[in-house]
């Protein structure tokens, strides 16, 4: 947790520059809009199939991942990087292997009876699987959204937003009120629930509960995201304006979201990742590129055929 | 015979006007009446069971009975010691239950394995259905004998032996009630596995939890056979006086019920009457209680 949670100014226009404290690498993401290619960390950690890295200084690599439940193999052999404050989509039909990639990057893998896993995740180098790191300490770094909207029932809106900062016992009490304020905010749900912030936070609407849970989240400080379908549950309005919210917390988070919606993946993200089910049932990266590229000219004929609609 | 439904090959409009049969329409009768006679002989002991009480017992029931200890000899008096000893018994017995059987029942439902949690649910189970009086005798052994003295600490343990796994088992089934969205979410902030059980999914299951709580002191107030052997009865009034004899309103009720003398029988009816509302009292306050605070 970092020292100063003022640091991260709610009000800062939507493309405030990253900080540079977060950098994994001294070349800024900043600079890759223009196009410019950085290597990949440390040696290529390939993309599969993918023409040798063009992704700006990588947040979390993931290197031969295998995830498990019980005999079954899941997800196979996933290597890929993913940008630093960046929005990074995972598309694929359903069965793939998304959600449980996704879960594999906080270790919520883990807590699923008989599921195991090999391979690597690193965070900042760090692999989040060596023993020195704790998962609970993990998590406050790598926040998560569900898809379902999961807003503690027993919980005010208030108590929601700062119930990882009390529960996990790093709330200084003093300043709750201002954490409160600006994650709601952040979330863009201030204005909506200022005045009843002792409500009960299941007494909002669905897209409401959806950015209580991500304010939530902002609250104990993350740099990661993760986002399982944050919107299926949604219409689409609130859909849009989780969209826009996402949009609002790039530069500043890393963001990984795992969805269905194909439009949603070309409409917020900046990298997209494409599985696919194998054979024998479990997921594996097809590919990986900047988002324009999947949906106009992706390197596999296999995405094309799934971003064109053809199958999935 | 179905002689109404016109043949096959009759136009869709005729098949529609022709209705139900008259056979299915008494079958349906029948099956209508049967599950109405079936929830009349479930409701219907219960409400003369509460007539007869409230009946017999209201006359009986008035401010001697509540705040006039027994007579060291014959009738008169009231059954002072007898709704103290209850209070005191099944509140000593909830406090050791209580704790006992919600651990239990989140261990068993957040941290066993598949086997263990089986094993212990068995062995709930097995409990819940134990004749009492050998809990009273299975105490009396444990906490009678050796001191050679009978003695409300026994009598509540022994209510507190037949609480533990009706609460255990409550307390497991609502837990497993919550969805597993909650868990997740409250992990994935970062809170530990021991605070998310205790600050969100205990709260979550509050009502349910309750309910077990009240079921089993409605259970344990209810109980004569386990204290006839570790708490005995009293004429004496006793407070905290847990290593000496008490009485309980059972204990009063099956004496006085048993007595020749009218007197003693009708303070019998009062007393099952006091009984009866004072597990509805505490039932409707902790209800009233749990439904402050935050709601879905």
């Amino acid at each position: 947790m970092r020292e100063d949670p003022v640091e991260m100014s709610v009000a800062a226009p939507v493309a405030a520059p990253p900080e540079p404290q977060r950098e994994a690498l001294p070349t800024a993401p900043s600079t890759v809009p223009g196009g410019a290619p950085l290597s990949l960390a440390p040696p290529a950690a390939g993309i599969p199939g993918a023409a040798p890295a063009t992704v700006p200084a990588a947040k979390i690599e993931i290197r031969d991942l295998n995830l498990y439940y019980g005999p079954f193999r899941a997800v196979r052999d996933v290597s890929m990087g993913i940008a630093a404050n960046q929005i990074t989509a995972i598309i694929g039909p359903s069965g793939c292997g998304k959600s449980t990639f996704l879960r594999s990057i906080n270790r919520m893998h883990e807590l699923t009876r008989h599921a195991s896993m090999d391979g690597q995740v690193l965070l900042d180098g760090v692999d989040v699987y060596s023993p020195e790191v704790d998962a609970v300490d993990l998590r406050r770094f790598v926040g998560m959204v569900f898809q379902r909207p999961n807003p503690f029932p027993t919980m005010s809106i208030y108590d929601n937003v700062v119930a990882g900062l009390r529960l996990g016992g790093g709330a200084r009490k003093a300043d709750l009120d201002e954490v409160v304020e600006r994650c709601l905010r952040a979330a863009g749900l201030w204005d909506e629930v200022k005045d009843k912030l002792r409500a009960g936070g299941t007494s909002l609407s669905g897209g409401q509960q959806q950015r209580l849970c991500i304010a939530r989240a902002l609250a104990v400080d993350p740099e990661v995201i993760l986002m399982d379908e944050p919107a299926s549950a949604l219409d689409p309005v609130a859909t849009l304006r989780i969209e826009e919210l996402m949009l609002e917390l790039r530069g500043r988070f890393t963001i990984v979201i795992v969805t269905h919606n194909m439009q949603q993946a070309s409409r917020v993200s900046d990298f997209t990742a494409f599985f696919s089910m194998g054979e024998d049932r479990a997921g594996y990266l097809v590919e990986m590129d900047r988002t324009a590229r999947i949906f106009t000219n992706p390197r596999e004929k296999l995405t094309e055929d799934y971003v064109s609609g053809r199958f999935g | 015979m179905i002689g109404a439904v016109p043949a096959r090959d009759a136009t869709l409009a005729e098949r529609l006007r022709a209705g139900r049969s008259p056979r299915r329409r008494a079958v349906d009768r029948a099956g209508r009446g049967l599950a109405l006679a079936a929830t009349l002989a479930c409701v219907v002991p219960l409400a003369a069971v509460l007539f007869f009480v409230v009946a017999k017992g209201a006359g009986a029931l008035n401010l001697d009975l509540l705040t006039k200890p027994a007579k060291a000899l014959g009738t008169g008096g009231g059954a002072l010691q007898s709704w103290l000893g209850t209070v005191q018994m099944v509140g000593l017995a909830t406090l050791i239950a209580v704790p006992v059987g919600i651990a239990a029942g989140i261990y068993v439902s957040e941290f066993a394995g598949h086997r263990a949690a089986r094993a212990i649910r068995f062995a709930s189970d097995v409990m819940v259905g134990v004749p009492s009086i050998l809990v009273g005798i299975f105490v009396y052994v444990l906490l009678v004998l050796p001191f050679r003295q009978f003695n409300a600490f026994a009598g509540s343990v022994a209510l507190a032996v037949i609480i533990v796994p009706v609460i255990q088992r409550t307390t497991e089934e609502v837990l497993g009630l919550v969805p597993r969205e909650l868990r997740e979410g409250s992990l994935a902030l970062g809170v530990p596995s021991w605070r998310t059980t205790l600050s969100v999914v205990l709260p979550t299951a509050r009502a349910g939890v309750l309910t077990g709580v009240m079921l089993g002191v409605a259970r344990a107030a209810g109980e004569t056979a386990p204290l006839l052997f570790t708490a005995l009865g009293s004429r004496l009034v006793n407070i905290g006086g847990f290593g000496e004899p008490m009485d309980s309103l059972t204990l009063f009720i099956y004496n006085g019920a048993r007595s020749p003398i009218a007197a003693l029988n009708d303070q019998a009816w009062g007393a099952a009457l006091l009984l009866l509302l004072l597990v509805l009292g505490i039932n409707v306050s902790v209800r009233l209680r749990s439904m402050g605070g935050v709601r879905a």
